[in-house]
């Protein structure tokens, strides 16, 4: 590795490194950087949805406008989506919009440690989602829930191959739902760390990567918006087939 | 010696899995293009359609991004 | 970079021992986060957009109200405009029949005068015409009577009127 023993050195999966905040090994408990900015996620959430929206006012100020925006927004895609009985599970869908949304964001903040960036994270988010949305099916509609797999509009014969396809693409709903965020993520910030790696190496060119890292930023800044409502639409898509399963 | 190639075979497959990248791009774009001339033609009815929109991109971005994760196992986890 | 990867910073990600911390914080947020979201803000916001729909829809229905009631003054408004304009032209009409009244006693009174005047003067010329006639048959019997005298014929006086009578009419 030449390179790393001249100039340019640059490590983009540094950021990514969970760390104990007061030192010491990592135990299931120990707080560590992902405490600290989930904390700031919450703290962030509930600044918009409670003190943001504390005025209670008629005429609503900017900071409630913007949390009974996000309410209806959430609202209407679920009412949408997932169709209207899905609502009860609003809260729920709710509050993984938030936590995404905000657990993205808070990692755009330079230094920051984003929580969505790990598989460890939005893997359980995805499993939760899809084992409940799993069990639900069974639940609500018992052996008719299979029929999610049986599409009744192909000819008989394809059926089972077609039945065999949509098993595995079910079965690997989770894995593309987790790796999705967390690719999209930690993709950006790894590129916008690397950029700024070069703003270092090039001296008094280093406009061109500050710029580069600029516009990078305005589109990370779109991907974190985005992904927080793809994984958001993506859980009421799930969830709808688990309340129609018939296609 | 033989550290080098197997060093240097691993970050061709890196740069070979990029290309999968490429591929999303041409499928997101793909998505958004007609998803454009669909609504010109029918504006009314785009609005409805956004969901589906985003829907079809985060599913093309989503095995784009597949490779990006095994280009980034090849980089730092072979 | 392969030595780094090796000594376990490669990609943090991947990195087992840390996952059970992750997990854990993730579920502790994610149940606080859930609790915060739909015991306080969720209701509160829907108790809000709730109470702002309330809102506009009963504005909407004062508006309404008012407008309807903007209608009905502007109704009564014209209402009585038309009365008014019915008014005039009854007043109108009632002083026109009373001077037209008015006009026919005039002239029936006029009227009355006139043929009582002409009458009067009929009458007078009546009488003057009577009495020329009177003096005419005094005279005619005076006359009668002196040439009777004159030819000494006997006559009563009866006789003598009755004839002149007669001839009078005869020849008027």
């Amino acid at each position: 590795m030449a390179s790393e023993s001249g100039g340019l050195s640059i490590k983009p999966m540094d950021q990514f490194q969970v760390k104990a905040l007061f030192g010491g090994d990592i135990s299931w408990y120990t707080p560590t950087n992902v405490t600290l900015w989930m904390a700031l996620t919450v703290v962030a959430a509930s600044a918009l949805m409670i003190y943001g929206a504390r005025g209670r006012a008629l005429v609503p100020s900017r900071a409630q406008s913007a949390a009974e925006m996000t309410y209806g927004f959430i609202y209407n895609m679920v009412k949408d989506v997932a169709g209207h009985d899905a609502v009860r599970f609003f809260p729920h869908i709710f509050t993984l919009f938030m936590f995404v949304l905000f657990a993205n964001l808070l990692g755009l903040i330079p230094f920051a440690f984003t929580t969505t960036s790990h598989i460890a994270v939005t893997a359980v988010l995805a499993f939760t989602v899809f084992l409940s949305v799993t069990a639900l099916g069974f639940i609500l509609n018992g052996t008719k829930f299979l029929g999610l797999f049986w599409v009744s509009s192909a000819p008989l014969a394809l059926r089972p191959v077609l039945a065999l396809i949509e098993l595995i693409s079910y079965f690997a709903r989770p894995i593309s739902h987790s790796i999705r965020l967390a690719g999209a993520m930690m993709a950006g910030h790894a590129v916008a760390k690397v950029f700024a790696g070069f703003a270092s190496a090039l001296g008094a060119a280093f406009f061109v990567p500050v710029l580069a890292v600029t516009a990078l930023y305005a589109l990370e800044l779109l991907v974190a918006v985005i992904q927080a409502y793809v994984f958001t639409i993506l859980t009421c898509v799930y969830l709808r087939d688990a309340l129609h399963p018939s296609h | 010696m033989e550290g080098d190639i197997a060093e240097m075979g691993k970050y061709i497959g890196v740069g070979l899995t990029a290309i999968g990248m490429g591929g999303a791009a041409i499928g997101v774009g793909n998505i958004a293009g007609n998803f454009l001339s669909g609504a010109l033609r029918n504006p009314s009815a785009a609005a409805g359609q956004t969901a589906m929109l985003f829907i079809g991109i985060a599913f093309a971005e989503a095995l784009g991004i597949f490779s990006f994760l095994v280009a980034l196992l090849l980089m730092f986890a072979v | 970079m392969a030595e780094t990867a090796n000594s376990g910073i490669g990609m943090p990600q991947l990195d087992i021992s840390t996952f059970s911390n992750q997990i854990f914080w993730l579920v502790v947020t994610m149940v606080v986060l859930y609790y915060v979201m739909s015991r306080v803000a969720l209701p509160r916001i829907a108790a809000v957009l709730a109470d702002r729909r309330g809102t506009i829809t009963s504005d909407i229905a004062a508006a309404e109200e008012y407008k309807l009631k903007a209608q009905q003054a502007e109704e009564a408004y014209n209402k009585a405009l038309a009365d008014a304009r019915a008014e005039a032209n009854r007043i109108v009409e009632a002083a026109k029949a009373e001077m037209q009244a008015e006009l026919d006693v005039q002239i029936a009174k006029a009227d009355a005068e006139i043929s009582a005047k002409s009458a009067e003067s009929e009458r007078r010329i009546r009488e003057i015409r009577y009495s020329e006639m009177e003096l005419v048959t005094e005279v005619s019997k005076d006359v009668t009577n002196d040439i009777l005298r004159v030819f000494d014929a006997k006559a009563d006086s009866r006789s003598v009127t009755a004839a002149v009578n007669a001839r009078l009419k005869g020849g008027a």
